[in-house]
């Protein structure tokens, strides 16, 4: 994803000389590119996040279009005042990126887990949060924020996510993509979860069961229209992340579905567990300890089908 | 358009009298803090506005107008008089200072109020913001100037390290912090808190030119803020030693009006000690 990211911000900073890239000096073999190509539209800000983010409000308040880069919590926890003050209160025209959400950086240790940071930029007024779920959306998503005046967190995951999308869907902020329809069940995917997601659904329907796949890429605002009517047309609601369950995709869901006024169906947050990792591993093993490679969710959906409805499909 | 140095020394004495005179009532009325911040800050603002800054009240967002960003955003009172006698905003808005309905809250705010160009209110933001708008400046080669005034507790923040780190790194000569030195902090002395001294050794350290002028003597600091960049190629700061309260005599150099506001009855000599200065 970072490479699709990164790709396109080069071609749209070569179109629109606002366009700019202010780092907190990571993006080692990512950034080299546009910092050649674009000198005076690059800034190396340091180690030191703070700075970065204040860098960019006042380069936005400007008039630039910014981007900031950096390691999932790095640019957003550690900086998260100056993106609620100086970003989002300012409207300041800032797109605060993040590479490795989730548990894409694996075995660097907890430190580099992230896993609240869809949940805490959500609750920022005036943020927009987009986590697309393959380098296609990646692409199709870092064109969207440009064009999208004001704040916005790009959360992406790491390099060599697989394609979901065979061609090109119609992108745009705040409107989900139905990638497959069926009325049985609704699973709800954002970010590097849609790969997965995308496997799993195709095996329960393997099974006959009627199954919808919605990438949610904007978590905020979230697609209010989708997620009823998963709600309503189907007979489960699954939601799917690499981010803890509190507060981020599945809490966005689960807040819309509780003020529902009609009945509807019941839902299901698959997702990190909210606890920090005790023991090592690479993304994959974390990711199986936390019940989200393909065959723990599959079990789960099931599970949870056959116990409401006796039967899967 | 202001900042053609046409006015007097004289005149900037009494623009300075004004501002204190307001945000004593201000504060007086709206009981809140932070008295003794706007009296020490009260005649470098009135040089920034009254002489130094390209700025026109009638095109709030001038492109090439001079940014000032009130980093200290505890001096609210003081902030919005001095927008209200730069003309941006109709004195009788100060009314709206702190009160139900209004929109000058109790620190710095944009929202609604032409004229401020940054909210501030948690400290240690408006240097790295000041820094993003002057290296653009640089970048699009315009003229304009980043004037951001500071407090000296606020020198605590790592924050202002990290931006007084890049923009000296970064030669940002078109940046300038005026720190309003007062020597009082939140809870004590600055000196008996975190020390800052030396001060402007450590500010020269990070690549910046300092000069340490009189922070009540409105001829020094226009002489100094003339003169930015001091030196090409380096951002400047300008350290001015002010009192915590100046102008009213019970309240200088006293931590207690940090947050204590005059009764009504303290407003009347306090008005008139800054009346008759």
């Amino acid at each position: 994803m970072r490479t699709a990211f990164i790709e396109t911000l080069n071609d749209l900073a070569a179109k629109d000389d606002r366009v700019c890239l202010v780092v907190g000096d990571l993006g080692f073999s990512v950034i080299e590119g546009f910092a050649n190509k674009h000198p005076d539209q690059f800034v190396n800000a340091g180690v030191s996040e703070q700075n970065m983010i204040g860098l960019a409000a006042g380069m936005a308040l400007s008039g630039k279009i910014v981007f900031t880069y950096s390691i999932g919590n790095f640019g957003t926890l550690r900086c998260l005042e100056q993106i609620r003050n100086d970003v989002c209160y300012h409207r300041a025209n800032v797109k605060v990126v993040a590479v490795g959400g989730g548990l894409a950086y694996g075995n660097l240790g907890v430190t580099h887990h992230a896993s609240e940071d869809v949940a805490i930029m959500r609750s920022l007024p005036n943020m927009t949060v987009v986590a697309p779920g393959d380098p296609v959306e990646a692409r199709l998503a870092t064109r969207a924020v440009v064009a999208l005046e004001g704040p916005c967190y790009l959360r992406l995951g790491k390099a060599g996510e697989p394609i979901v999308h065979a061609k090109e869907p119609d992108f745009e902020v705040g409107s989900a993509i139905t990638i497959r329809d069926g009325s049985d069940i609704t699973l709800i995917a954002s970010g590097g979860m849609l790969a997965t997601t995308d496997k799993v659904a195709k095996s329960l329907a393997g099974q006959g069961l009627g199954v919808r796949l919605v990438s949610m890429h904007t978590v905020k605002p979230i697609d209010r229209d989708a997620v009823i009517a998963a709600a309503t047309e189907t007979r489960y609601v699954f939601t799917l992340e690499e981010h803890s369950v509190e507060g981020g995709l599945g809490g966005a869901v689960a807040e819309l579905m509780a003020e529902l006024e009609t009945g509807h169906a019941p839902l299901k947050r698959i997702g990190l567990r909210p606890e920090f990792n005790q023991v090592v591993g690479d993304q994959n093993y974390l990711k199986a300890m936390h019940g989200l490679d393909e065959e723990s969710v599959f079990k789960t959906i099931q599970q949870v089908i056959t116990r409401s409805y006796g039967r899967v499909g | 358009m202001r900042g053609n140095g046409r006015a007097s020394d004289e005149d900037l004495r009494a623009l300075a009298r004004k501002l204190r005179s307001h945000s004593l009532r201000m504060i007086s009325l709206a009981k809140t803090s932070h008295i003794g911040s706007c009296l020490s800050v009260a005649d470098i603002l009135a040089v920034l506005y009254g002489r130094i800054m390209r700025i026109d009240p009638k095109r709030p967002t001038w492109p090439d107008r001079d940014r000032l960003i009130m980093s200290k955003g505890h001096a609210a009172a003081v902030t919005y008089a001095a927008v209200a006698e730069a003309g941006f905003i109709p004195e009788e808005r100060l009314s709206e200072y702190a009160h139900n309905g209004g929109q000058l809250y109790g620190h710095v705010t944009h929202a609604g109020v032409p004229g401020v160009e940054f909210s501030s209110g948690s400290l240690g933001h408006g240097l790295p913001v000041g820094a993003g708008m002057a290296l653009t400046a640089k970048r699009c080669g315009k003229a304009w100037r980043v004037f951001v005034v500071m407090s000296d507790g606020e020198c605590d923040e790592g924050s202002n390290w990290e931006a007084i780190l890049f923009a000296g790194h970064h030669r940002l000569d078109n940046l300038v912090i005026v720190i309003d030195y007062n020597k009082i902090q939140s809870l004590d002395f600055v000196d008996k808190t975190l020390r800052l001294e030396p001060l402007a050794d450590k500010l020269r350290a990070f690549g910046w030119s300092a000069r340490e002028v009189d922070g009540h003597s409105v001829a020094e600091l226009g002489d100094a803020l003339s003169a930015v960049p001091l030196e090409k190629g380096k951002p400047t700061a300008i350290i001015a030693h002010t009192v915590k309260g100046k102008g009213v005599s019970w309240m200088e150099g006293k931590v207690l009006w940090h947050y204590r506001p005059p009764t009504p009855e303290e407003l009347v000599t306090a008005l008139a000690e800054v009346e008759a200065s």
